[in-house]
């Protein structure tokens, strides 16, 4: 017995639908309708006339404002109200412009709409609908075309050619990989390593100068860049977004991690700015709990520990940039990054 | 076709003739050239149903409109490349930088182009507000149950919509090339190298190289002003056509069936509404682009890896994909020396399975009920409790991981500990959508219950009669028949018994949405309470004399 609890037969199963005990409640039909002021009272009519024509007037007044505001209120040229080219020219100008441009399409709006609320019919018309699909003659039209047009194209008679043709357009779309695959180039070993090399200086990022061991104090942050690295360089934004590093000051008695202290010089150590989670620079250092802070997902490294991932989405410690001090006293890279910078990827831990 | 149809609403006199006549002659002209008149016949004097929930689809349509004008006009002076310049514009603090010239066209659209602040603040609040009406039009169609049969196909055209949405807002704001758009282009990076095996590869192929690389403005460019914007307008053309041709729902009222639709025509009544309704919803963007500036690229400066800011959020519709990247704690493991990111997977995860249960809702609940009739009429939500505590729960997920994606402004204004809060959202995600399902469907409940009581027992008026046997009654106002309608007319459903055609899953998944039910009012039911009623009022005539008026009411006479 495949019945509805309604006692019909539904075409697809068995319904949830409750059968309405006594055949439920008749729809009462369309209430009687309440005319509006409008349509009872010829002044309220009038007064709702003047109101749309008055609205659509005030409709002009904001284009003259709008056109008016090109020549007399400019950021960078005229401007009644501010000083030529000053930023409160250009707040003028917005000002002005945007007001004169709303008032002049608002009031178009809100006259039409009046117009509609007041003046036009508000009687309910009803429209009838109609079931969607098509009656069953129109159905058995249908399905004989589509038999017949098979028929004729011999489809099922030619099932060489019908093979044939799904296997060229199962075919073609592996095409559109060619043309994908010149979109940029094979990661290669790009990823793997920077711009940093054993005896380059540490320089403050965009001013450029190295940094002496000494010049770093105590609990200081610095962000720097490889020396070499400069506009002049090829790739060079590419390079930056991979050599950003930042370097902290910490007394080595707190250090936890020998390793960490072994790669720095006397307590200074450097870190990957790129943070290991997607990416964003880690820019934030709190001085009195040695954490960096990645604004863009709260990952928290410990300064003391190696960089190690206290809180958040981050997962692998920031890569540290083995340092030490040059002859003239200068802090240098001893080489590059132990490991890949920035976020994880798959084929990471491959030599490359 | 539009001059025949002036002549309908032009006055009386002469003049009016003459119009007649010019419209004549012009729609004649028309009618043999496009065939005018049956489209006039066709569509002039459709019916659509008035109902203040009805406008927020409008409101997306609108926007995507003066998003195309505000756009079109954008692409006159943005230049889509990522060439570096100085800058030696009027914005002092940036005179002689390094930038692009995207970011330098962008600034001498904001600083130096007549108007070209007010388009960019109008483009960039248009897409706000686009968004924000694309999620509260599909939270109505949800909560009404406007997606059910024969409208399914409309929500997965509806339900696409939104996801364009998505991707158009994301390549537009990462056209600037400034900071916030710079590190946001930088989390993609991050994410697709997070996908096993092919994540760099993809990577590499979307920036034409490493991060950032050179190629990546001017393809977002195309992406964001023609592929998209076709594929939206394309859809929005086959909603509308299956707006029409399913002619639109309308709540329950009197009068009111799945076999017919009251409201007004669309000439002239809708041509004049909905189309001023376009000139309203265009001015009040255009009133906050001219007040409430948006997007100051100029604050945030032009993008460089190395630098990043405080408080760097998404637009608003993006936030929830940023919040599930805070939230989850740091998971990544290597397998045979591969490096597997769950701290990206799982989110990924999240994401589309939030998405495909909304897409797949339809079909989910149509499997359930087993209804296959067409649905013309409007569900109200508290009529079908399972269904509005899914949807509320769906929400408190979405708006958990967006407000995640929020928490360093949360912490910072309100002093707390952002760890904390990170802590509070990661359970929150887990706990609130089952509390707030309970909580909604119990709601849901009541009203039902409340609703059966006012159908059977009428409305209190508060007035209390105290019979000679010290009985105190309360004297109901019965409902008319057209307010009882509206609490009358649902469906029920009830949860089936497994065998019979009906699989054990099946069966428990109509017992969860139709477990807890009210039943509705049934005539006989409606009519006992009636003569209960009558006895009542007569015990209260007696009592009063047939005068309801209370002491102070009479005294005051």
């Amino acid at each position: 017995m495949n019945q509805n609890l309604d006692g019909s037969f539904p075409a697809r199963g068995v319904s949830a639908i409750a059968p309405k005990e006594d055949g439920g409640f008749p729809n009462p039909g369309l209430p009687p309708h309440v005319h509006r002021q409008a349509d009872i009272d010829p002044k309220a009519e009038k007064r709702a006339e003047r109101i749309v024509a008055a609205m659509f007037g005030i409709s002009v007044i904001g284009t003259a404002i709008f056109i008016a505001s090109y020549f007399v209120v400019t950021p960078t040229g005229t401007n009644l109200f501010a000083e030529t080219g000053s930023t409160s020219a250009l707040w003028w100008s917005n000002l002005i412009t945007g007001l004169g441009l709303a008032i002049a399409v608002f009031f178009i709006g809100a006259a039409a709409v009046h117009w509609a609320k007041t003046l036009m019919p508000d009687e309910e018309m009803v429209e009838e609908r109609h079931e969607l699909k098509g009656s069953e003659e129109t159905r058995a039209a249908a399905v004989g075309i589509l038999t017949e047009g098979i028929q004729e194209a011999g489809i099922g008679r030619r099932p060489l050619i019908v093979t044939s043709m799904v296997a060229a357009l199962v075919a073609l779309p592996i095409a559109i990989l060619a043309p994908l695959s010149t979109l940029g180039p094979l990661p290669g070993n790009k990823l793997h390593h920077t711009f940093w090399r054993a005896g380059m200086r540490l320089a403050r990022d965009h001013d450029g100068t190295p940094i002496r061991a000494a010049d770093v104090a105590m609990n200081s942050i610095f962000h720097v860049m490889p020396e070499e690295l400069t506009h002049e360089t090829p790739h060079y934004l590419e390079e930056r977004a991979k050599a950003a590093t930042v370097i902290v000051r910490i007394d080595p008695a707190l250090g936890q991690n020998e390793e960490s202290l072994a790669n720095g010089y006397e307590g200074i150590l450097a870190f990957s700015k790129i943070c290991t989670h997607v990416g964003c620079p880690v820019a934030l250092y709190e001085q009195q709990t040695h954490h960096m802070l990645c604004p863009c997902h709260q990952s928290t490294f410990d300064v003391t520990d190696g960089a190690k991932v206290i809180f958040g989405p981050a997962h692998r410690p920031l890569p540290q940039l083995p340092i030490e001090v040059d002859a003239e006293g200068y802090l240098v890279a001893t080489g590059d990054f132990p490991e890949p910078i920035g976020p994880s990827f798959w084929e990471m831990y491959k030599e490359k | 076709m539009t001059t025949t149809s002036d002549s309908r609403t032009t006055g009386t006199g002469e003049k009016n003739g003459r119009m007649m006549k010019l419209g004549a002659v012009g729609g004649d002209w028309l009618d043999q050239r496009v065939g005018g008149a049956g489209l006039v016949k066709f569509f002039a004097r459709k019916i659509f149903p008035d109902h203040w929930s009805f406008m927020f689809g409008e409101v997306a349509l609108y926007s995507f409109v003066i998003l195309l004008i505000s756009g079109t006009f954008l692409t006159m002076f943005f230049v889509p490349s990522m060439d570096e310049v100085v800058y030696d514009g009027p914005y002092e603090a940036l005179q002689g930088a390094e930038v692009s010239r995207a970011f330098a066209s962008t600034m001498y659209i904001s600083f130096e182009l007549r108007g070209g602040l007010l388009f960019r603040q109008m483009h960039h609040w248009a897409a706000l507000v686009f968004m924000v009406a694309i999620f509260v039009h599909m939270f109505r169609v949800f909560f009404t149950g406007a997606f059910r049969k024969p409208r399914e196909l409309n929500w997965l055209v509806g339900f696409s919509l939104m996801v364009l949405g998505m991707v158009a807002g994301f390549t537009g704001y990462s056209l600037p090339d400034d900071v916030l758009s710079g590190n946001g282009l930088r989390v993609i990076d991050g994410l697709m190298k997070a996908i096993p095996i092919i994540g760099t590869y993809l990577s590499m192929l979307l920036f034409g190289g490493e991060f950032p690389g050179t190629d990546i403005i001017p393809r977002l460019f195309t992406i964001h002003i023609l592929l998209v914007p076709a594929a939206i307008l394309g859809l929005i053309a086959i909603h509308l056509v299956m707006l029409v041709a399913h002619k639109h729902t309308h709540y329950p009222g009197p009068g009111r069936t799945d076999r017919n639709v009251v409201g007004f025509p669309l000439f002239p009544v809708y041509t004049a509404k909905a189309g001023g309704f376009f000139f309203l919803v265009f001015g009040i963007i255009t009133l906050i682009s001219a007040t409430t500036a948006i997007n100051a690229i100029w604050v945030y400066g032009p993008y460089d890896p190395s630098p990043v800011s405080a408080g760097s959020q998404p637009d608003w519709y993006m936030l929830w994909t940023d919040g599930g990247l805070r939230l989850m704690p740091g998971w990544e493991f290597t397998v045979f020396g591969y490096v597997i990111s769950l701290n990206m997977l799982i989110p990924f995860a999240v994401y589309g399975g939030l998405l495909a249960f909304l897409a797949l809702y339809p079909f989910l609940e149509a499997w359930v009920t087993g209804d296959d009739r067409e649905h013309h009429v409007l569900d109200l939500p508290y009529n079908t409790p399972v269904r509005t505590g899914i949807g509320v729960a769906w929400i408190s997920v979405y708006l958990i991981l967006a407000l995640g994606a929020t928490n360093d402004l949360i912490a910072l204004k309100l002093q707390l500990s952002i760890n904390d809060l990170t802590w509070l959202f990661r359970i929150g995600i887990f706990v609130a959508p089952v509390l707030l399902f309970w909580i909604t469907k119990r709601v849901c409940l009541s009203l039902q219950r409340q609703k059966r009581n006012t159908v059977l027992h009428g409305e209190e008026t508060s007035r209390v009669v105290r019979t000679e046997s010290g009985e105190m009654l309360e004297i109901h106002e019965p409902l008319n028949e057209y307010d009882r309608w509206v609490l009358v007319q649902h469906d029920d459903y009830r949860p089936l018994k497994a065998g019979n055609g009906v699989s054990s899953l099946r069966a428990k998944a109509t017992s969860f949405f139709f477990k807890d039910r009210i039943e509705p009012v049934t005539p006989t039911e409606l009519r006992e309470a009636m003569e209960h009623a009558g006895h009542e009022k007569h015990v209260i005539d007696e009592a009063t004399g047939g005068d309801y008026r209370i002491p102070a009411e009479k005294a005051h006479h």
